[in-house]
């Protein structure tokens, strides 16, 4: 029997706002616990909250994006369940009429591209955070940080349209690309700013039928979507093919054992009893905001990466690393402008510039070599003044000091020594001061000749411009 | 509609509240009747008219994105039954 997945994948991302989504209290990571709540998000008596107006313009940049319909009037929901992250008892959220509906991602398969619809967007709400204490008085015991409550979040819902978990990690990080251009979320999966649910069932191939689904959380990396996905699919094959039946549930991704675990969570934990929120009126969004937000929207990373390879020539590998982050993208814009040698000015960033960032865990914004600098170093490199070897050299001291290839390269004496004369003063030096050598070498033992380049290297302490000496010697050794 | 003891037992399990014999039968009773006087409304005929949900014809009103000082750690937790290190103490949620 042939199976295949069918995946579907909720996203919740946190967005980048100071303040929360109903109250003022401050969004800032690492803070004291329970330092950052206020009556509002505490789920006092009496209260009233009050709608955030950049996570609006937040949620509606990325329906936007994603080609979502924002739909002119969406209504808040009180999604109610017991937890000791939720003070109130429920989770403002939003039900039957969400922002935003009937979206689209493009994703890059293998031999093309690939449609992935989305079913909606909408806002709702953080919950708190729960701890686990150590230490042996601990057991028994939970401990609440309601920090996190109350800090807005978008959730992204697509339709089933993924078949494998490729398709499923490819969607997700064009998702997050685009949420991180933006500037509307961090997309820090390890951190929980952006976190993703999968819904996975099986059925026989050609079955139009959806099987029974599970739906797979606590997936905290790009690589577990693909870990915990496959399994799954394993999980489920495996159990039809020896007669049993899926169950429709919630399991728990264990990334040190790479399984599934079944939450056995009862039937009652999902009656959430939704109704419409009544503190909260109906939230219209009028058409020229759509507008405005939608004239400003930054050019999107799959456009960028396009225009990458079709405006510079260079290859759609070096597009897709230059593009995967706006920074990154306006850095190589800069240099590459005044270079004029889009492949070259690639090598490096891709080679170099990106090697010594990340042994630094440095973001290029923070990069001691700036795009004009890097630019003047691949010129110098070009036009012969000095060699690719040096000019790594060069580019290393750049980033540790700041300094621009001409200062360096004036201040170390560096510059290539290009001229014949001068060259062939040295080159004769050698050749007189090694005449068994000359003779061996004339006799047939050509491989001498590295022996001669490299007396000349030594001799000029890397000076020389290799291409010339090659030259020089083969004239003279005959 | 009629209330059973079955729903109010789910209901009470949504809540976390353990209910004696005697609170399920006066709950049924009482739900019964909240529910039967409601009822009422059904006598109207609503056909084609929207679900009321906003008695007021407005919309929303937004804040801008700006902080303003949370209240003191001791205060959040001052109703708390018990607490610890900045945290409220509660029983060990098992998932």
């Amino acid at each position: 029997m042939k199976f295949e997945a069918v995946i579907g994948l909720e996203v919740h991302a946190q967005l980048l706002t100071d303040s929360k989504l109903f109250c003022s209290c401050s969004t800032k990571f690492g803070a004291e616990p329970n330092t950052q709540v206020c009556p509002i998000c505490l789920g006092m008596p009496g209260v009233l909250p009050v709608l955030n107006r950049r996570a609006v313009e937040y949620a509606v940049k990325m329906a936007i994006a994603v080609d979502c319909t924002v739909n002119p009037k969406s209504v808040f929901a009180r999604k109610n369940y017991f937890y000791p992250d939720l003070p109130k008892g429920y989770q403002i959220s939003q039900y039957t009429e969400p922002l935003a509906e009937r979206g689209r991602l493009d994703i890059d398969i293998e031999g093309g591209r690939k449609k992935i619809g989305i079913t909606r967007i909408h806002m709702e709400e953080d919950a708190g955070k729960l701890l686990h204490g150590e230490g042996p008085e601990d057991s028994g015991y939970s401990f609440v940080d309601l920090n996190r409550t109350g800090v807005p979040l978008i959730e992204i819902v697509s339709e089933p349209d993924m078949r494998t978990s490729e398709e499923a990690q490819a969607y997700l990080k064009a998702l997050r690309d685009i949420i991180v251009y933006l500037g509307i979320s961090n997309g820090n999966m390890e951190e929980g700013s952006f976190r993703c649910d999968a819904n996975v069932s099986v059925r026989l191939a050609g079955e139009r039928k959806l099987g029974t689904k599970a739906e797979l959380k606590n997936i905290n990396s790009f690589k577990f979507v693909r870990d915990a996905i496959d399994y799954e699919i394993q999980r489920q094959t495996d159990l039809i093919e020896s007669g049993g039946k899926v169950v429709q549930e919630t399991r728990l991704f264990d990334s040190s054992k790479g399984v599934t675990i079944s939450m056995r969570s009862k039937e009652e934990a999902h009656d959430y009893r939704y109704f419409p929120e009544p503190d909260l009126l109906p939230l219209v969004i009028e058409a020229g905001m759509v507008e405005a937000l939608g004239a400003a929207l930054p050019e999107l990373p799959r456009a960028k990466r396009e225009r990458f390879v079709a405006g510079y020539g260079i290859p759609a590998y070096d597009a897709g690393v230059l593009t995967s982050t706006r920074e990154l993208a306006d850095y190589y814009e800069e240099a590459v402008k005044r270079t004029d040698d889009p492949k070259a000015t690639s090598n490096w960033i891709m080679g170099e510039l990106l090697r010594l960032l990340k042994e630094d865990n440095r973001d290029v914004r923070d990069c001691p070599v700036t795009p004009e600098n890097l630019a003047g170093l691949i010129t110098i490199v070009k036009k012969g003044e000095i060699s690719g070897k040096m000019g790594k050299e060069v580019f290393e001291e750049m980033y540790g000091t700041g300094k621009t290839p001409e200062e360096i390269v004036k201040a170390k004496g560096l510059v290539q020594i290009s001229d014949e004369a001068e060259l062939s003063g040295i080159i004769d030096g050698i050749i007189n001061a090694n005449p068994e050598s000359v003779e061996r070498y004339r006799a047939g033992k050509t491989q001498l000749m590295g022996f001669f380049v490299g007396e000349t290297m030594k001799a000029t302490k890397g000076r020389a411009n290799p291409k010339l000496v090659n030259k020089l010697l083969k004239e003279r050794l005959g | 509609m009629s209330i059973t003891k079955q729903d109010v037992l789910h209901v009470a399990e949504l809540a976390r509240l353990a209910l004696s014999e005697e609170e399920m039968e006066l709950y049924t009773r009482q739900l019964q009747r909240i529910l039967n006087y409601v009822e009422k409304l059904s006598e109207l005929d609503t056909r084609g008219v929207v679900p009321t949900t906003y008695t007021v014809p407005l919309a929303h009103a937004m804040r801008e994105d700006v902080t303003a000082p949370s209240i003191p750690q001791e205060e959040a937790l001052q109703n708390a039954p018990e607490k610890d290190r900045g945290c409220f103490k509660v029983p060990q949620v098992i998932e």
